[in-house]
């Protein structure tokens, strides 16, 4: 698959960075605004599949890609239940509880385990849908040739 | 009343494409408009006149806020409905490679 | 705001039709780009960002993936033939969808009309929310906190597609 014209290049090249962050900004703020882990993962994957269809799959590493995305979204998903394990061994033992201090409600370091489960969730997402992108390029690239 | 109609006729028109379409892809489309159309409905069910979007101010007290429950099961079907329809496009793919075609009936007809 | 609703639903029951019977498969993905679009507008007419942002990013991504699997095979639909068991299976069709609207127009009967309190746990929801999670977002504490268990399940739902996909889409290695 080749990538696109040198217009195309130069722009995803300015704006793939900016995308990026601001998923960033979405998930971190997750408790604060509108968004939280899930709005802000899926933008995070959004950012790399634009570079991805604007660079083509000549000029990029793909095996590497994948592996590194995998191996992400693997460790963002033991992550998850680790945390969520730990939250149910504390309290009643059945349900999930939320066992940090909770701060001023509208502070950056408040509700508790919550702006936590934001950020592994969201790199779990970010790595779940590239590596799904990223299986069917590889897919009809191998096959082609 | 008619907005709960209207969505219900939505559902229909997927159910009708999965029902009677021959080709894989458009049997896809038409699961995903059925799932689009029961997210629809149920954020339609929890939509309170007048109010704001859940996110609370804490300084105006006594403000009326959308019901957030709806919107946080649907929340999580949207994500969901993504890795089916993506499992279905690479099922639809690997067939494509061995049978050269995404017709169901001549699949089911070829053996091995 | 019911009237809005309809209007933009109108739209989405033409484009999804026009999906069903195109001709060409690029012409059906792309139709479907109408009601997944559409969508977002009721969304954001309804009150509710975070479901705005996530669909539009995910109608994106899937018209991506959907376009890179038609592409590269055979655009033409099959001629759909018009003989006597197709008459049966419209005549069938049409009779269960008459019974299913029928049904649900019972089933939507105690409903008050658009806009009015609905559900009652509404109130225990949004009264306590925010000493009870100290979160401002209502949705967020919903989630991560009262319903933790849904999302650790739609998690692993996710990892799960992941690596499906990853495991079928695997070319022969080394023989």
């Amino acid at each position: 698959m080749e990538g696109m014209s040198v217009i195309i290049k130069k722009v995803t090249q300015l704006l793939a960075g900016l995308i990026f962050v601001y998923g960033i900004y979405i998930i971190l703020h997750g408790h604060l605004t509108p968004g939280g882990g899930f709005a802000g993962g899926v933008i995070i994957a959004g950012a790399f599949i634009l570079l991805i269809l604007a660079f083509g799959s000549s000029e990029l590493n793909l095996k590497t890609e994948v592996s590194g995305s995998s191996g992400t979204e693997s460790l963002a998903i033991l992550l998850v239940v680790i945390l969520a394990l730990m939250s149910l061994l504390l309290g009643a033992k059945v349900f999930i509880v939320n066992f940090l201090p909770k701060g001023l409600p509208g502070e950056l370091l408040s509700a508790g385990v919550i702006p936590l489960y934001n950020l592994f969730v969201g790199v779990e997402v970010a790595g779940a849908i590239l590596t799904i992108f990223l299986a069917l390029v590889i897919f009809k690239e191998e096959s082609s040739t | 009343m008619t907005a709960y109609i209207l969505t219900f006729i939505l559902f229909l028109v997927g159910l009708y494409g999965v029902i009677t379409r021959r080709n894989l892809i458009k049997i896809a489309i038409s699961l995903s408009i059925m799932e689009f159309s029961i997210f629809l409905l149920l954020v339609l069910i929890g939509f309170i006149d007048g109010g704001s979007a859940p996110i609370v101010d804490p300084e105006k007290a006594g403000t009326l806020y959308v019901d957030p429950l709806p919107q946080a099961m649907v929340l999580t079907a949207i994500v969901i409905g993504l890795a089916t329809t993506a499992m279905l496009m690479a099922i639809a793919i690997r067939l494509y490679r061995k049978y050269k075609t995404f017709d169901i009936r001549e699949i089911k007809n070829l053996r091995g | 705001m019911d009237l809005t609703i309809s209007m933009i639903l109108v739209f989405m029951i033409a484009g999804a039709l026009f999906a069903i019977h195109a001709k060409d498969l690029l012409s059906a993905v792309v139709a479907m780009g109408i009601v997944g679009y559409g969508l977002v507008i009721c969304f954001l007419l309804l009150k509710a960002p975070d479901l705005a942002i996530v669909q539009i990013v995910v109608e994106t991504i899937t018209l991506v993936i959907m376009v890179a699997v038609v592409l590269d095979s055979s655009r033409n639909e099959i001629e759909a033939t018009f003989d006597r068991r197709s008459i049966l299976q419209m005549v069938t069709g049409f009779i269960v969808f008459a019974g299913l609207l029928y049904f649900f127009l019972l089933a939507i009967e105690n409903l008050d009309s658009l806009g009015s309190h609905t559900l009652r746990m509404s109130e225990a929801y949004v009264n306590g929310a925010v000493e009870k999670t100290g979160s401002v977002n209502l949705v967020t504490g919903v989630i991560f906190d009262f319903r933790a268990y849904d999302t650790l399940g739609e998690a692993v739902i996710l990892y799960t597609a992941a690596l499906g996909v990853l495991t079928l889409l695997r070319l022969k290695g080394k023989k």
